[in-house]
């Protein structure tokens, strides 16, 4: 399934500078391998150590949270779009 | 140096003193620069010492951004009981190097203070501030 992947501004490095590009894959796990094949090092902060995804990045398939769907098993089908999008959060603790 | 227009500034207050002693957040939107609309965002973690835009209200957000090309042009929350510096957690998290991270100190709710800082690979860089 090929779909668009739209990178948040701190990924874009990794992908010669664009905002959206293509992927392919039947899973969002098969979608970001294949990231990580054509850009090397764009999912190293996506993917967490334990295998699963990172506590502070977001992803939507078609504007729906991944952790509600399959988080990376989510299906994904051809023309989707996958958001990725880093958590804005802090504070004084 | 960055101008903030003082409606906006004022609105982010507002929203800050509403939500005390809980963390207020939002971001702040340009069009070429030059600041156009404030965002005041839910605080997810609705907490005193954390905060988190909700993910869902975070990516509608964005996405208008998009529409009307503007861009992100800060992130701000406040600090209810501590100064307006980026916190350990605040550098940890600054997952947006493009934006400013703006930040409210609440400890004297007659006086607040409001700060700019670019955080990029965890070094905090203060830049000057004037509120139009």
């Amino acid at each position: 399934m090929a779909v668009t992947v739209k990178l948040p501004t701190i990924l874009r490095k990794h992908a010669g500078g664009e905002a959206k590009v293509g992927a392919d894959g039947a899973t969002l796990r098969d979608v970001l391998v294949d990231l990580e094949g054509k850009y090397p090092g764009i999912t190293k902060n996506v993917i967490s150590e334990d295998g699963g995804l990172h506590r502070f990045i977001n992803v939507y398939v078609n504007d729906e949270d991944v952790r509600y769907l399959g988080s990376l098993e989510t299906e994904v089908s051809e023309g989707d779009t996958v958001s990725i999008l880093p958590a804005v959060a802090g504070g004084q603790r | 140096m960055s101008e903030l227009d003082g409606v906006f500034y004022k609105e982010i207050v507002e929203q800050g003193l509403r939500e005390f002693p809980n963390e207020c957040c939002g971001v702040i939107a340009a069009e070429k620069g030059v600041p156009v609309k404030v965002f005041p965002m839910k605080n997810a973690d609705a907490s005193p010492v954390t905060y988190r835009l909700d993910g869902r209200e975070q990516l509608k957000v964005f996405d208008e951004m998009d529409e009307q090309g503007w861009e992100l042009w800060a992130i701000y929350h406040s600090h209810t009981h501590s100064e307006a510096y980026p916190s350990e957690t605040d550098r940890r998290l600054a997952f947006y190097p493009e934006a400013r991270y703006m930040l409210l100190s609440l400890t004297d709710r007659e006086d607040p203070v409001f700060r700019s800082f670019l955080i990029r690979d965890g070094e905090v860089e203060e830049e000057e501030l004037v509120i139009t």
